[in-house]
Formats: structure tokens, C-alpha cells, sequence
């Protein structure tokens, strides 16, 4: 008898106090900030499932394949200068570096994976297992070095005109 | 059975009222008097608060940056103080920004940052501040936080008035504490009647370029000029300057310049001025004085030698100056939101005196005037007085507003803030601080539209607020909120300096142009490497120049030999990250210069001379990714006679 009153009184405790822990947790985000405005600044929720299109392609704005006309010779040479300019601190071509040697990353990778990664890298490295694994071999995340999704292209055009030449 | 019910009963009616108590208790506690102050000022791990404060760092020579509520302290901007942590001052780069007519000062008293307006509110473009002792006026650009621009103010000494703005940032306006021989000349000090004079400076900011120029100068008598500000609204065209000593005292100014039973104010038509500048009647005076600033296109400090100014004398143009009595050495000046009241903070007075600015036109239409000195008219105490606040503490120095029709004054001997109501002059709270404050800051709380919420105490003693650090101990700043009718004291915080005076603004306003990095397209230093394969060691005499960049996680390049003792080593060393927040630091062993910080896509130079030979490590300074400690380097330094080849490599 005593131990069903006890049993019943515990089921009421776990019915409660999620509610009280409710109320008590939705009023923690009121603390006279506007949540709406200065909260949330800090993106970090991290996705599990990855899609096909993902794991061949990369995370970041480029969400379709593209089409690739011919090489444009103006595109490599502007190509050439951002990436002598911005990566090759850390990527030669032909030899491993910081980062891998590139003359055929575009062989290694897909377009779209190769656009990604340089425009966005962070979320790369937090949700692609291509990454994480490169990542571990090489130590050294590589920056986000804010190119413009068209200096990306251009920087694309130089990796496909490399690898031609070898 | 049935008392263990009961029991049942009792405690989900107990739930029911905690949740009920909680609930309700989270309602209550936005910003109301009813909410418990650690609430108030609780900003959450990961967000933003909603101010930012500016506080100078008073006789550090920096500006301090806050966020308000919490108080949390975000950065030390460098002005008018070298500083070893990230170079200014040290580093060729901009070292230039800190040159006077006096040679090279790495210091200064820096009291009262003035956030550039539009239309009679911040905008969030510029913070100005005065350099008290070599008197000089910065210009710091809000999308950078960094220093761009200092002015040296010719004929003037203790630039104590200054820097404020007109409403449209028209003007940048200072006045002289010290009066001095105007130009300078050796002459006895008790000449003090007959040849010391004050000035008030008009520096123009240009539209356009947004730089600073002193357009002209008013000389006027020597007494002490205080504090300043600007009209607004109908008193656009105006500008209020205190002053005291008008006994005109050169020792023992404690009871010397306290005599006289009224001071002035001086309210100045800054337009006529500029009338009749342009009107060619200012006269040409000598005058030595330094314009610095930072080269838009290579970022370098360009020192620039001014050897004229233009001076305006009230004698030569009517109308353009005249004096208010005010009780009792009047140290601050503030205009409310209006634009109609002109509030004085005697030092010594018992009542705070309120003139109109309406009543002061009329009687400077009436004549009604009590005499005039040096060519300027002494207007009628009656004829200009709006009203008197009674009881106002003791030492009442300074007022802002909230915009609600109500004015807070510090008064510094009796610690306490007092709130009053425009137009009644009624006294209708108090609050006591801790202690002796000087100036407080409402934000926006001198502008046409404050925007109220908090009144911040500037405090110049704290004694046993905090723990004790020895015979120094911290400065500090209170936050007090008065969104209710009575003051509530939220904070206190502790500031980098001496928070003199502090102006604080909207984050959205600031935050949305903040720069993250510099983009190395746009770097034209002349000494930048844009790719690391252009990274090199160039002998030019005895001078060696290391082209060197910086990138996660090593120098390029990083083994340099061939120098020899004699040499002077200059790093021009280049940051080619383009993220926010990976700046590189940079030092070499036994270095008698400070450390380099270059941020994203900037280059600093910083020179070295050695004076031993041996080898010497260099290394990054500011922990910038997993290899951070990698990221180091030698240079071999041989003797002055030695054969070794200037050398320079990376990965060999
Ligand atoms: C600070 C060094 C650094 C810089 C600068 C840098 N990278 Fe990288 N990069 C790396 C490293 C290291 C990797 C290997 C992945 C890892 O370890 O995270 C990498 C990987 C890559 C990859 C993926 C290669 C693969 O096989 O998956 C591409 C593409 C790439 N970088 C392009 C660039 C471009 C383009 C730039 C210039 C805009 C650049 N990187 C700048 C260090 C750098
Ligand atoms: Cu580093």
C-alpha cells in the first residue's frame, strides 16, 4: 500500500517536472535581451545526415552541378594571381605543403567540391567526412580566405588548365 | 493513506504555485524596477549587449570599449599612448601619428571622447578625443577602431575644452584650460594680465574627405576655459565654452580664482565666426603645429608641418561673442535635447543656473548688457537666466539628459547623481555613487534624441568598492538604470584608466560596418608582399630589408643569413590571411623595439638593431592555430668584417 503511494507520487514527480523544468529553462532565454535580435549569433548545430549530392559535392553555395565550358585563358590568369596571392602560402602544385599539392585536385575532386571547400571551409570541416579525414592527415584547417564565388570560378579555371599541362 | 495524500495534494499545489512564481517572475523582469538587477546586466555566454561605450582611459592616453549592460571591456584603442602589445607608436608604419611641434610624445592625457553626429545625433562614424597636456585632437574611425588622424592645436595649452561637435559634425570645437603669451613669448609669469590670452579653436571636418583642418582660431581673455558644447536645433549656430579664473590668477588659483562671486560662460555664433573667416578678418599668426593621419591607400602615418593659423580678435567682429555670468567657477556646459537650455555646473555654486538660449537672443537684441571685456559684452544675469535648480548636492559639475524632460547631474563632493526636471528645475531623485564622480553618460545623452535607458557614473575614486590591489587600485564606472522614475544601481565595473567621460551608442549602429579584415588587394604598401614566392632579404648598405609574410602556420622565409653587427634589420612583415580575427604577431629575441600584431591582409614593419652576434629566434606572438608554435624562425647575426653571404630560405 505504502509502496504504491510512493510509486504514485514518483510518476506524478516525472509528469511535473519536465513542465516545471520548462517553465524554468523558456524563462532563462528572457533575461532582458532582446533573444530575437542578439541571440542565436553563434551557428553551431551540427547535421548528421548527409545527402549523395552532399558527400560528392561538398557543403556550401554551390548546391547543383555545374556546367563547364572551355577553359578561359583570361579566368587562369586571374585564377593564377588569387591563388599565388592567397594559397600558395600553404598549396604548391606539385608537392604536398601545409595542404596537398593541386595540380590535380581537380582530378581528386569534383567541381562543386572544389568550389565549396574554398568558399567554406568551416562547415566543411564540421559536417563532410572527406574533410575531417584530410583534416587529421594534414593538422592544419585551412582558413577561409573570403574569395568571392567568382574569384572561386577563376581559381577553378587555373586548377583545370594545370592539370592539362602535366 | 490519507495523510500521504494529502501530502500528494499539498505538493502539486506547491508546483503549481512555483510555476505560477516563476512564470510571473519572468514576465516582470525586462527592464522593470521590480526585476532583480543580475538579470539586468546578464548578458548570456554567446550574446551581444546592446550599447557600446566609449570611456577614455583619462591619463593612459587610450580609449576604452564596453558593452553595456554588462560592462565587459573589448578592446584598448590606442591614440595618443604607445603601445608595445600591438606596436602603435613603434612600428614604422605609425610611429608618424604620434609627432608634435614638441618632437615625438608618446603620451598623453586623454579626457572626453565626442561621437560624431548628423543632424544632432551619434552616427556612428568617428570618435573624437582631446590630448589634454601637448594639445592635440584624434580622430578614431569606428569601422577600423583605430586612430586615423591627430591634430595639434597651435597657440593653445591644456586643451581641456575640447573636442566637441556641432550638430552636423560641421566643426570640431576646443578651448584653451591654460591661458599662455599668444604666440608664445618669455616674458615674467605675473605679466599674467597684460599678456596671456585663451583660444578657441574651430577645426573644420570636411565633408568630403573627412579630414580635419583647423579652419580658424578666436583669441579671447585669459581666463580658464573649461568645458564646451555645441548648440542644437534653434541654437544650431552656437557654441557654450565656460570658463573660470576670470579673476585672472596665475598662483594659488584654489582661492585665488575663487573670488569672483560670477564666471562666464562664453556662447560663441560659430557661423558669424565662419562668416567673417571667410570674410578675410581673421589675421595670419605664426604658429608651428603637426597634422597626422593615416594614408587612406598604403595605411602608413603621414606627418604633415603647419606653419600659419588664421585667428579671429571679437574686437574686429561684432556680434559674434558674447559672456553669460555664472555663479562660481561653472566647470561643465551641457545643451538639452531642445536646444533651448544652456545647464552650468558651478564647482563651487549652491544651485545649478539655467539660461535660454531664447531669452539670450533677446537681450543681445535688448543691449541689455553690464559692461563688456575685451571687446566682448557682459549680457544681464536676469536677462539670460531661465531658472535655478535648489539643492542640487554639493559640486554639481555635469548634466545629460534622458529625453523624457528630465536632466541628471553629477555632483561630485556629495557622491550622488541627481535627477531634475526641466522647465520646474524641481529636484525628484538621487542616487548616491561611489565616489566622487565627475562626468555621467546617458547614452546619447547629449544629442538631440537621447536614447536614455541607463546614466553611467564616472567615478574618480572607488577606495574599497573592489579588492584591494595594493596602493593603486582600480578605476571604475557604475550603471544605473533609469527606464523607472527612481534610479536603480545596477553595476559596477571596473574600466582600463581613468573613465573620465564616455559616450555610448547602439550596437546596430557600430557593429553592422565593423571591418573583419583588410583586403590585400587593396594593401599598397609600398613594402607588402603579396605572394609568398616574392618573399626576400634585400641589402641596401647597411640597411637589411626582410620582405617576410605570414601565413598559418610559418614566416617566409624563416632562415636569414649575412647580417652583420652596424646593420639596421627592418621586418616588413605581411599578414596574407583574409579571415576575421587571425592576426599574426611578430618578435625577434633581444629586440629594444615593441612586438608587431598585423591584422588580415596588412603590413607593419618594425626595425631592429643588433648588437650581439649569435643567432637570433624570431616567432609568431599571437596564438593563431593548432601550429602556432611552429610558427618561428633564425636569423644568423656575424661580425661586422665576416664574408657570410646574405641568405634566405624556407623548407630547405
Ligand atoms: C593556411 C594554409 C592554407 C591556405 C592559405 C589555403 N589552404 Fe587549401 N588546404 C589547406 C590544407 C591544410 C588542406 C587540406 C585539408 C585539411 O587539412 O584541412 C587544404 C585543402 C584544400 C582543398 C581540398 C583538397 C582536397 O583534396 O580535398 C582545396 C580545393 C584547397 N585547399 C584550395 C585552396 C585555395 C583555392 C586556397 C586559396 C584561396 C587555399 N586552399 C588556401 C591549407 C590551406
Ligand atoms: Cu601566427
Amino acid at each position: 500500500m505504502k509502496n504504491k503511494t510512493k510509486l504514485y507520487s514518483l510518476k506524478l514527480f516525472l509528469i511535473l517536472m519536465p513542465i516545471v523544468l520548462f517553465t524554468i529553462v523558456s524563462c532563462g532565454n528572457n533575461d532582458g535581451q532582446d533573444p530575437s535580435k542578439f541571440s542565436g549569433t553563434k551557428k553551431n548545430d551540427v547535421a548528421n545526415d548527409i545527402s549523395a549530392f552532399e558527400l560528392e559535392n561538398g557543403f556550401g553555395p554551390v548546391k547543383q552541378k555545374i556546367e563547364l565550358g572551355p577553359i578561359d585563358p583570361k579566368l587562369v590568369k586571374q585564377g593564377q594571381t588569387i591563388f599565388e596571392t592567397k594559397c600558395a602560402a600553404c598549396h604548391k602544385l606539385d608537392e604536398k605543403y601545409v595542404g596537398p599539392a593541386q595540380r590535380d585536385v581537380i582530378k581528386r575532386r569534383t567541381p562543386e567540391y572544389i568550389l565549396n571547400f574554398m568558399l567554406n571551409p568551416e562547415e566543411n570541416y564540421q559536417k563532410h567526412p572527406e574533410a575531417k579525414k584530410m583534416l587529421a592527415q594534414y593538422l592544419t584547417q585551412m582558413p577561409n580566405q573570403n574569395i568571392s564565388i567568382d574569384e572561386a570560378k577563376a581559381v577553378l579555371d587555373y586548377f583545370r588548365k594545370v592539370a592539362e599541362e602535366k | 493513506m490519507k495523510n500521504i495524500s494529502n501530502k500528494i495534494i499539498l505538493i502539486v499545489i506547491g508546483l503549481i504555485i512555483s510555476m505560477a512564481a516563476i512564470y510571473s517572475g519572468c514576465n516582470q523582469s525586462k527592464g522593470t524596477l521590480s526585476g532583480n538587477e543580475a538579470e539586468q546586466v546578464y548578458v548570456a555566454p554567446g550574446n551581444y549587449d546592446d550599447f557600446y561605450l566609449f570611456a577614455s582611459g583619462g591619463f593612459n592616453g587610450q580609449i576604452g570599449v564596453y558593452g553595456l549592460p554588462s560592462g565587459r571591456h573589448f578592446k584598448t584603442i590606442s591614440v595618443f599612448a604607445q603601445n608595445p602589445e600591438t606596436g602603435y607608436g613603434y612600428s614604422e608604419e605609425t610611429k608618424e601619428m604620434l609627432n608634435t611641434s614638441y618632437g615625438f610624445i608618446p603620451w598623453d592625457d586623454a579626457h572626453h571622447p565626442e561621437l560624431s553626429m548628423t543632424d544632432g545625433i551619434p552616427d556612428g562614424r568617428f570618435i573624437f578625443i582631446n590630448g589634454n597636456n601637448t594639445p592635440r585632437v584624434a580622430k578614431i574611425d569606428l569601422k577600423e577602431f583605430e586612430t586615423m588622424e591627430i591634430i595639434e592645436i597651435p597657440n593653445s595649452a591644456g586643451n581641456h575644452a575640447s573636442p566637441f561637435v556641432t550638430e552636423n559634425t560641421e566643426y570640431i570645437i576646443a578651448a584653451t584650460r591654460f591661458s599662455v603669451p599668444i604666440p608664445q613669448s618669455d616674458v615674467p609669469i605675473s605679466s599674467y594680465k597684460e599678456n596671456f590670452k585663451g583660444t578657441m579653436s574651430f577645426i573644420k571636418l570636411d565633408p568630403k574627405t573627412e579630414k580635419m583642418n583647423l579652419e580658424f582660431q578666436i583669441i579671447v581673455p585669459g581666463f580658464d576655459y573649461d568645458l564646451a558644447h555645441a548648440g542644437k536645433g534653434p541654437s544650431h549656430d552656437w557654441a557654450f565654452f565656460t570658463s573660470y579664473n576670470s579673476e585672472q590668477a596665475n598662483s594659488l588659483l584654489e582661492i585665488n580664482a575663487s573670488k569672483n562671486d560670477k564666471d562666464f560662460i562664453a556662447a560663441v555664433n560659430w557661423k558669424k565666426a565662419e562668416q567673417y573667416f571667410k570674410e578675410g578678418k581673421a589675421k595670419t599668426y605664426p604658429a608651428e603645429y603637426y597634422r597626422n593621419y593615416i594614408d587612406e591607400k598604403t595605411h602608413i602615418a603621414v606627418s604633415e608641418k603647419n606653419n600659419q593659423v588664421k585667428v579671429l580678435d571679437p574686437k574686429d567682429c561684432p556680434g559674434m561673442i558674447y559672456y553669460l555670468p555664472t555663479p562660481k567657477s561653472p566647470h561643465g556646459v551641457d545643451v538639452d535635447p531642445t536646444g533651448e537650455y544652456i545647464v552650468a555646473g558651478g564647482k563651487l555654486a549652491t544651485v545649478i543656473p539655467v539660461h535660454s538660449f531664447k531669452k539670450m537672443l533677446k537681450a543681445i537684441e535688448e543691449k541689455q548688457f553690464d559692461g563688456e571685456v575685451g571687446g566682448i559684452p557682459i549680457l544681464k544675469y536676469d536677462a539670460v537666466v531661465a531658472g535655478e535648480v535648489q539643492n542640487p548636492g554639493l559640486g554639481p559639475l555635469h548634466t545629460e539628459f534622458d529625453g523624457n524632460g528630465y536632466a541628471y547631474t553629477s555632483a561630485f563632493i556629495s557622491s550622488e547623481i541627481v535627477k531634475w526636471k526641466l522647465g520646474t528645475w524641481e529636484v525628484v531623485d538621487r542616487i548616491p555613487v561611489y565616489y566622487s564622480i565627475g562626468h555621467l553618460c546617458i547614452p546619447g545623452g547629449d544629442s538631440k534624441k537621447p536614447y536614455g535607458k541607463y546614466v553611467i557614473a564616472l567615478n574618480k575614486i572607488t577606495k574599497d568598492r573592489y579588492l584591494p590591489t595594493g596602493p593603486e587600485i582600480t578605476q571604475s564606472a557604475q550603471l544605473i538604470d533609469i527606464s523607472g522614475e527612481k534610479m536603480k544601481m545596477l553595476l559596477d565595473f571596473p574600466t582600463v584608466g581613468e573613465p573620465h567621460y564616455a559616450q555610448a551608442i547602439p550596437t546596430e549602429l557600430i557593429m553592422k560596418n565593423s571591418k573583419k579584415f583588410y583586403p590585400i588587394e587593396e594593401n599598397f604598401n609600398p613594402n607588402a608582399v603579396k605572394s609568398e614566392k616574392d618573399s626576400r632579404v634585400e641589402r641596401k648598405g647597411n640597411e637589411i630589408h626582410v620582405y617576410m609574410t605570414a601565413m598559418r602556420s610559418h614566416f617566409s622565409p624563416d632562415n636569414i643569413e649575412g647580417i652583420k653587427l652596424g646593420d639596421i634589420v627592418y621586418f616588413h612583415v605581411t599578414n596574407l590571411e583574409q579571415d576575421w580575427d587571425v592576426p599574426h604577431g611578430f618578435t625577434v629575441k633581444g629586440n629594444n623595439n615593441s612586438e608587431l600584431l598585423i591584422m588580415p591582409g596588412q603590413t607593419r614593419t618594425i626595425t631592429w638593431i643588433p648588437k650581439k652576434t649569435g643567432i637570433y629566434p624570431f616567432y609568431c606572438t599571437d596564438f593563431c592555430s593548432a601550429l602556432h608554435q611552429e610558427m618561428q624562425g633564425y636569423i644568423r647575426v656575424s661580425p661586422a668584417n665576416s664574408n657570410v653571404e646574405l641568405a634566405f630560405s624556407l623548407g630547405k
